[in-house]
């Protein structure tokens, strides 16, 4: 099949595309799936604080 | 002299563009989370680019091309671990998980993860350790590489042109930081991405389409040498013979070695906490899936194809064209049968493979020497102006140290030393995949590994590593000479072989990795699990 003297090679090489396939329908289907609503991180809330103090002293 | 000015004019294009990249990291470098996880806003397209480029060096697509003329098309099974495992499952299962656990604890680096997850300075130092005595072996293999390619084609002399080359790229690592390194990465996978396609479609069109191709490599079969056969070798279109030395190459060393080794790649997993959500993971996994079929799917389809060209016009087979130099079988391929100009931007895009990879290097190890050893261990505050300024300090300390091994191990220590650094890819693979990956696994998917169950498992997969690597994995063991010196032997194992096992070919990761994870999965049995409130703080993002 392919040209090719064994059918693992055969195989690998249509693996290889499928595989390749498969990343592009995974990130067509979840294109815009999977945004989730982030926690603050220290430095969100370093930077807030921050704004919070400036605000005060404006 | 034409070409020479069409790849000077190519030249000088791409450092500009490499310059205005790194210049615009470094204008949008202002935090430590910028200078370290790119402000953890970095766009899918430039995500996967730069993770893609990162994972595909010079000696991907130049070493392992060569190999593939060697061993033939078996190693395509090395691409579909690199699509399926090396971007599919590891922006899946591994991305998504990283990148939320990791923005929680507020993570910057590898170890930082894997030191907040399981509350442990010593994991977070050790790991920073791994990766700062280690990777530069690695940075040395993709720096040599480039040195060698620029030298080849511009008689520019050895020593110049790696430490032109590796300047360059420190420099706009150290300004830049990971905003300026995957900036230019996505520039340097874009190039790389274009010249893959243009010598698959021109290899496949020279040979008369897709099955004609490999239908005439497949007649080649009958022209093997003797030694080859006697080996295992059955034809580039054929798997060797199950059990021999070569398949145990092929499929242990070369195969599942660096295949899933891969998952565990500081300067890699790293790339997961750039992005701002999931979203972001799953857009570049499109990318990433494509730009690996086209790197190492392309690489190892036409260095095996590339036996029929050179049968075709010397007689010989590729090997043996390239009198027994692995290493020369791409490039010699490159000039004797494609067009001058696509071997100019040929070797552009190996410099931008090479840059890429070293970039995100420099990156991980100078974040490592920064953040993991000298912040967690001066018992210094993390501040912004801090942690760059001692993430930068790393960059230049490890810079000098890749460069200087570069430079040493082979020309004061001719072929012994640049044996030692062609292994030193396969050296850090073994040892990452090891030591890091059960407790990065357990860390991210289990709640019950404890601290002692991680650092037992990453000890025991390291020495075992280790030790494999220094007296029985053939390749490295007979590189590193340690084993030779102490028993007069290259390998303990040396041509041992049990059943179809044959030891001295077995990859470290196969016995290291199934070993730690025993070790980890049994010693968390037995010792006091992490408290609920600690454990639900780390996976308060990821939910049970």
């Amino acid at each position: 099949m392919l040209g090719m003297a064994d059918g693992w090679i055969a195989t690998v090489y249509i693996l290889c595309l499928l595989s390749a396939l498969l990343c592009v329908v995974y990130g067509v289907v979840n294109w815009n799936k999977g945004d989730v609503a982030e926690l603050p991180t220290d430095d969100d809330k370093h930077w807030a604080e921050e704004e919070d103090k400036l605000e005060d002293e404006l | 002299m034409d070409g020479m000015f069409f790849l000077t004019i190519l030249v000088l294009i791409y450092l500009f563009l490499i310059g205005y990249l790194g210049y615009r990291g470094y204008r949008g470098t202002h935090t430590a989370t910028d200078y370290l996880v790119a402000g953890r806003k970095i766009h899918p397209f430039v995500m996967a680019m730069s993770y893609g480029a990162t994972f595909i060096s010079t000696s991907a697509i130049v070493g392992f091309g060569g190999a593939a003329g060697v061993f033939g098309m078996g190693l395509l099974w090395l691409t579909f671990l690199n699509i399926f495992v090396g971007i599919f499952i590891a922006f899946v299962f591994f991305g998504a998980r990283t990148r939320a656990m990791g923005h929680h604890l507020d993570a910057h680096t590898f170890p930082e993860l894997l030191g907040r997850r399981y509350d442990s300075k010593f994991i977070q130092v050790f790991s920073g350790l791994v990766i700062i005595l280690f990777m530069p072996l690695y940075t040395g293999v993709v720096l040599m590489g480039a040195a060698k390619a620029v030298e080849v084609r511009t008689g520019t002399p050895y020593a110049a042109a790696l430490l032109f080359f590796s300047a360059i790229v420190a420099l706009y690592v150290i300004m830049g930081g990971l905003k300026g390194v995957m900036y230019t990465d996505a520039l340097q996978g874009t190039i790389m991405f274009v010249a893959m396609i243009v010598i698959l479609l021109l290899t496949y069109s020279k040979l008369g389409g897709v099955v004609e191709a490999h239908q005439r490599l497949t007649d080649l079969a009958s022209h093997l040498p003797e030694k080859l056969v006697k080996g295992g070798h059955q034809g580039w279109t054929a798997m060797p013979k199950f059990g021999s030395p070569l398949w145990w190459t092929l499929v242990s060393t070369i195969v599942m070695g660096v295949g899933i080794g891969v998952l565990a790649q500081p300067q890699l997993v790293v790339r997961f906490m750039t992005v701002r959500s999931s979203r972001e993971l799953n857009r570049a996994v499109l990318v990433g899936g494509i730009f690996i079929l086209m790197m190492t799917g392309v690489a190892f389809v036409v260095g095996s194809l590339s036996n029929v060209l050179f049968f075709d016009s010397t007689g010989s087979i590729a090997i043996a064209a390239a009198k027994g130099q692995v290493a020369q079988i791409i490039p010699m391929f490159m000039k004797g049968f494609m067009p001058w100009w696509l071997g100019d931007i040929f070797l552009v895009a190996l410099i931008a493979a090479a840059m890429s990879t070293v970039s995100s290097q420099f990156h991980a190890m100078g974040a490592a020497a920064g953040r993991d050893l000298y912040e967690a261990t001066a018992g210094v505050a993390s501040s912004d102006t801090g942690s760059i300024s001692a993430t930068r300090g790393g960059i230049i300390f490890t810079f000098l140290l890749s460069v200087a091994l570069a430079y040493i191990l082979p020309v004061k220590y001719g072929a012994g030393g640049a044996a030692i650094i062609a292994r030193g890819t396969a050296l850090f693979f073994g040892l990452c995949a090891s030591t890091f990956l059960p407790m990065y696994l357990g860390g991210i998917y289990s709640r019950r590994i404890t601290k002692a169950g991680a650092i037992s498992g990453s000890l025991v997969g390291f020495l075992v590593s280790a030790l494999w690597l220094l007296f029985i994995h053939d390749k490295e063991a007979a590189a590193l000479k340690v084993c030779q010196v102490l028993t007069g032997k290259t390998s303990l194992l040396a041509g041992v072989k049990t059943g179809f096992i044959f030891w001295p070919e077995v990859d470290p990761l196969l016995v290291a990795f199934p070993l730690a994870i025993i070790v980890t999965i049994v010693v968390s049995m037995a010792s006091k699990p992490f408290s609920k409130e600690h454990v639900d703080n780390c996976f308060a993002s990821i939910g049970r």
